[in-house]
């Protein structure tokens, strides 16, 4: 098993290091990066232009700013009077010893720009994922045992219209029902922008209490896929012999289904989950851009509109290299519901 | 036994059905699938007899006296913030968001069956080139790269004009972006198709009479995994559309002054509270067709490819 982990995360390094060299030259022409140092009142003049293009190395070719980002620059000598003598080491360390350049926008470290916001990102993402794992397995047993009655049905359209739903226009509903009406009609309402009120602070209660609604938007749609899956890997089970014979040495309904059934019907969601979390990291840049919650997805729509390039290939690392782990923890997990998988 | 007493005729009568036959006898029982193709062909009328009522210039006349102006008789949807009608640019926005999902499927099944064709048939080192690549950029998540991919383009595409109808530049590069970020699952599939089919004993009688490799792709093997691949070009349209409003929805899509369902949102979001009439309408028909197409293609699933998972699941 080992071994097994060690080889796959070896693997990983060149499939990293092809995923940041697209995304590098990619991110390299998002617009004017020095948009952000000039500001409304002063414009940049051409020469400051040239000096700060020197002095964050966008005047060299691509593949050495590939190299710099990687494994930075300070064991190297560079230009940075522009006189085409290079005099003096650069102070980047590269993304390989954590340094991930300063932020264009807020001329501080990227990794500190980014540290803010991941945290509420995955705590978003965590929730969710718990919310709606629990909820799929619940709903797709309870309709595959009642398989084509009412509910089932009722369940199974709910399922295809949650599925088709674009998590903009659920949370808007959302915003427009809890948010606005609720207020309006003089109900309870729940809060829709931000992270906690600032009169009261970042406590928890508050903090659940804003959850809610960013929560539901981007549960909505894996739970409607999660629990037509659940269903049919149910469906399929049930019918199976050992089922069956547990049925007939007498053991009650909920020890056949809790301890034989759900065990095997569950382990296929394991590889669901753990594959489907390039599409929730996506649903959370709508869902943070809607709702302002202070989260990664909503930075990165920011900092790739201003041409930010180091927090927008700092985040673009942290996903690709995520996404690469948790294939390699849903590999793990799975061999741990089906002992029958060995990996050599 | 009941076999017994069916007579030759009926017999006969019986094996007489095409695949094709067999397919649309599959699909009829697939009730929602049904459903589905009234909402297509209904959405379908609504944004093509709709041109018949209004004018393109109707959906870009600027009247600011009817800015955000509630559904009315005048204005049955509303106005938006330039006091345009809503109706009338759910019609002209429809068209682009309908072509825009066909055309970037087109493009994504053409990049994913030349890749997954290319992989399957040829392996070793070409394959695992093709799918070290495939992997890499299916490890990142769509919407970041549709997002970087359409920031890497944008800048200044020229409006161009198009039987007779101006249309902006970005409409063209919101094609190529969503192609160029979906065809990844289908390459997978596609692949997987070849590396059986071509182990085949047509593959290798088509071989024995000297078959260019382009042929044996294209005309021998192609056919026989089509089945797969539309059904997931089918599922994929949705996908486009969606990409395509979320994309427009966050300001990175199709620009002014065509109009998308998309787009339509993006501007109704500052208006959340006052105009709801502004994000309903696009919102819902943005529902109606993805919901309706994933219907079809679950229902051509069953039709189609019996043997699929998620068909035998049922």
């Amino acid at each position: 098993m080992t071994r097994y982990i060690v080889r796959r995360l070896l693997q990983a390094v060149p499939l990293l290091i092809i995923i940041t060299a697209l995304l590098f030259i990619l991110t390299a022409n998002l617009g004017d990066p020095l948009a952000a140092f000039g500001g409304e009142r002063r414009r940049l003049q051409p020469a400051d232009r040239a000096r700060l293009e020197r002095q964050l190395g966008l005047d060299r070719p691509l593949v050495e700013q590939y190299v710099i980002w990687l494994v930075g620059n300070d064991w190297m000598k560079i230009d940075l009077d522009g006189d085409g003598v290079a005099d003096s080491y650069g102070t980047r360390k590269g993304v390989l010893r954590g340094d991930f350049g300063n932020s264009f926008q807020e001329r501080r470290p990227a990794i500190e720009v980014i540290g803010e916001r991941i945290w509420n990102t995955l705590l978003l993402m965590v929730a969710s994922e718990i919310i709606v794992i629990v909820l799929a397995v619940l709903v797709g047993t309870f309709s595959a045992l009642h398989q084509y009655s009412f509910w089932d049905n009722l369940i199974t359209t709910l399922s295809f219209i949650g599925y088709s739903m674009p998590i903009f226009w659920l949370a808007l509903m959302l915003i427009y029902l809890f948010g606005v009406n609720f207020q309006r009609w003089g109900l309870p309402s729940l809060p829709t922008v931000g992270m906690y009120d600032l009169s009261v602070g970042p406590t928890v209660g508050q903090i659940a209490l804003h959850m809610i609604l960013p929560l539901t938007a981007l549960s909505v749609v894996s739970l409607a896929a999660y629990s037509r899956y659940v269903r049919s890997q149910m469906l399929e089970v049930i019918h199976q012999d050992y089922i069956r014979t547990a049925y007939a040495k007498g053991l009650p309904e909920r020890n056949v289904l809790r301890e034989h059934a759900l065990k095997n019907a569950a382990l296929p969601l394991v590889t669901i989950v753990g594959l489907d979390l390039p599409l929730l990291l996506g649903g959370t840049v709508v869902t943070e851009a809607i709702f302002g919650w202070p989260g990664m997805g909503r930075l990165f729509w920011k900092a790739s509109n201003a041409g930010d390039i180091p927090v927008t290939m700092g985040i673009l690392l942290i996903i690709a290299v995520l996404v690469v782990v948790f294939q390699l923890i849903t590999d793990i997990v799975y061999t741990y519901f089906d002992p029958r998988i060995r990996y050599e | 036994m009941a076999s017994a007493s069916l007579n030759a005729d009926e017999i006969l009568a019986r094996q007489a059905l095409t695949p094709g036959q067999v397919a649309w006898k599959r699909f009829r029982r697939h009730r929602m699938a049904l459903v589905g193709i009234w909402i297509l062909v209904g959405l379908m009328l609504y944004v093509t007899l709709g041109a018949f009522f209004f004018t393109e210039a109707d959906a870009n006349l600027v009247d600011l006296r009817q800015k955000i102006s509630a559904p009315s008789n005048g204005h049955p949807f509303g106005t938006d913030m330039a006091g345009r009608d809503i109706l009338a640019r759910t019609i002209y926005g429809g068209q682009i968001s309908i072509i825009i999902g066909v055309l970037a499927v087109v493009v994504s099944v053409t990049v994913g069956v030349l890749i997954g064709a290319t992989a399957g048939y040829f392996g070793g080192i070409i394959d695992s080139l093709l799918m070290r690549f495939t992997e890499a950029v299916f490890n990142i998540p769509q919407l970041f790269l549709l997002i970087v991919l359409a920031k890497f383009f944008a800048s200044q595409t020229p409006n161009f004009t198009f039987l007779g109808r101006t249309y902006s530049g970005s409409v063209v590069i919101i094609v190529g972006v969503i192609g160029l970020t979906s065809w990844m699952y289908l390459a997978r599939i596609v692949r997987s198709s070849f590396l059986s089919l071509k182990e085949r004993e047509f593959v290798t009688a088509a071989r024995a009479t000297g078959a260019r490799d382009a042929s044996i792709i294209f005309e021998h093997i192609l056919p026989s995994a089509m089945a797969p691949i539309i059904v997931t070009a089918t599922l994929e349209v949705a996908n486009a559309i969606l990409s395509e409003a979320y994309i427009s929805f966050l300001g990175m899509g199709v620009q002014p002054p065509t109009a998308t369902w998309g787009n339509m949102l993006n501007e109704a979001y500052n208006q959340l509270e006052v105009a709801p009439w502004m994000w309903f309408f696009p919102g819902t028909l943005i529902l109606l067709i993805v919901l309706a197409i994933n219907f079809v293609g679950d229902g051509l699933r069953d039709a189609l490819d019996p043997q699929s998972l998620a068909g035998a699941q049922e």
